[in-house]
């Protein structure tokens, strides 16, 4: 009963948010270091399309997956050597 | 034409996967289908006293691979069913003791005279897992609507994946209504959006399965167990057929019941 009156109460979201929040970030992580090839397909596939606009130094290039409390998200660092002159 | 290999698998000790295996197995011996239950968790045998066989193994699964008896000599026969078998595990032994070869082996034997061959696979995701879902076409995953355990599964998903299991079914284990209500526990719409698997049934957590496992009598036998009703639609479900999802109510509180009781609804 005593529960149940603080409940009504209560200030905090329900846990189950949390849980499914907590659990949507973890497994963004999870699931990209499980299939080690995610990130070095998207890795190529990034190349690939910047590379038709912008001459970029492939060997200094850096993608990371990070995240915060609140969300996880893709860094890319990416050296760009030249800009192509793109046709009109 | 060959039975049916699914393996019973978590990630995750203690969701509920002996118990899952004890009730399907027993509810398709209910409908007439010729079952055999393997205990695949070598040196943690925990299948034949669910099902209340303790007393009546004389050899195990090791004995079978490496011959030192016949496999047919090794299944207990079950005391309710006389199509309903159990390959124990080895107690002594530990998870190496089996190669993936012998598994093939007794599998391969077993599902030329079974209509299904459910294997209990051993928690984590070493040498004995790897035996387990390495020999099954089918997987049944069994999760609790906790973080820890839902992203082993989601582990476990990826594995199987790589064995070429590719559409696995999820088993979504004491589910507490009052707690959903309260908004403290994950539901099943929440856990179905993170695993986006094939949905195979949802079991309210339930006393009476304590009260079936102290007795060895699976709770798929007893009709005043909900755990006991949701196997049976899970078996159905397993049989092909198209049954609706249990609905995940709470019970109505005092005030409810005493309102339900003004209004005679």
């Amino acid at each position: 009963m005593g529960l149940e009156i603080k409940k009504l109460f209560r200030e905090d979201p329900p846990s189950k948010s949390q849980a499914v929040e907590r659990l949507r970030l973890v497994l963004i992580h999870d699931r990209a270091k499980v299939s080690s090839g995610l990130m070095e397909v998207l890795r190529e596939e990034i190349i690939k399309a910047i590379s038709k606009y912008v001459e970029i130094d492939e060997e200094q290039m850096d993608i990371e997956l990070n995240s915060t409390e609140k969300q996880a998200e893709l860094v890319a660092n990416i050296p760009v050597v030249k800009v192509r002159r793109v046709l009109d | 034409m060959a039975g049916r290999v699914i393996v019973v698998t978590s990630g995750k000790g203690g969701v509920g996967k002996t118990t899952t295996v004890a009730n399907i197995g027993t509810g398709l011996a209910l409908r007439k289908k010729k079952v055999v239950m393997i205990d695949a968790d070598i040196g943690l045998r925990n299948l034949d006293v669910v099902m209340g066989l303790e007393n009546r193994i004389v050899f195990d699964i090791i004995d079978a691979a490496e011959k030192v008896c016949r496999l047919r000599q090794a299944l207990i026969k079950d005391k309710r069913f006389d199509n309903l078998f159990l390959l124990p595990a080895a107690q002594t032994r530990n998870k190496d003791a089996i190669s993936l070869k012998q598994m093939k082996e007794l599998v391969d034997e077993l599902k030329a005279e079974f209509d299904y061959v459910i294997i209990d696979c051993p928690a984590g995701i070493e040498h004995g897992f790897d035996n387990a879902i390495s020999v099954a076409t089918e997987a049944i995953i069994v999760t609790n609507p906790e973080v820890s355990a839902v992203r082993d599964a989601d582990r476990i998903i990826g594995l199987l994946q790589a064995k070429e299991i590719y559409e696995p079914m999820l088993v979504l284990n004491r589910l507490r209504p009052d707690m959903i209500k309260n908004g403290d526990m994950m539901d099943v719409d929440d856990i179905n959006d993170i695993l986006a698997i094939n949905l195979l049934g949802i079991i309210p957590d339930d006393e009476e399965i304590i009260i079936s496992t102290n007795k060895g009598e699976p709770a798929i036998l007893n009709h005043h167990s909900k755990a006991g009703e949701a196997f049976r639609n899970i078996v159905a479900r397993i049989e092909g057929e198209s049954v609706p999802f249990m609905s995940i109510n709470a019970e109505p509180g005092i005030f409810g019941r005493f309102w339900k009781m003004l209004s005679g609804k």
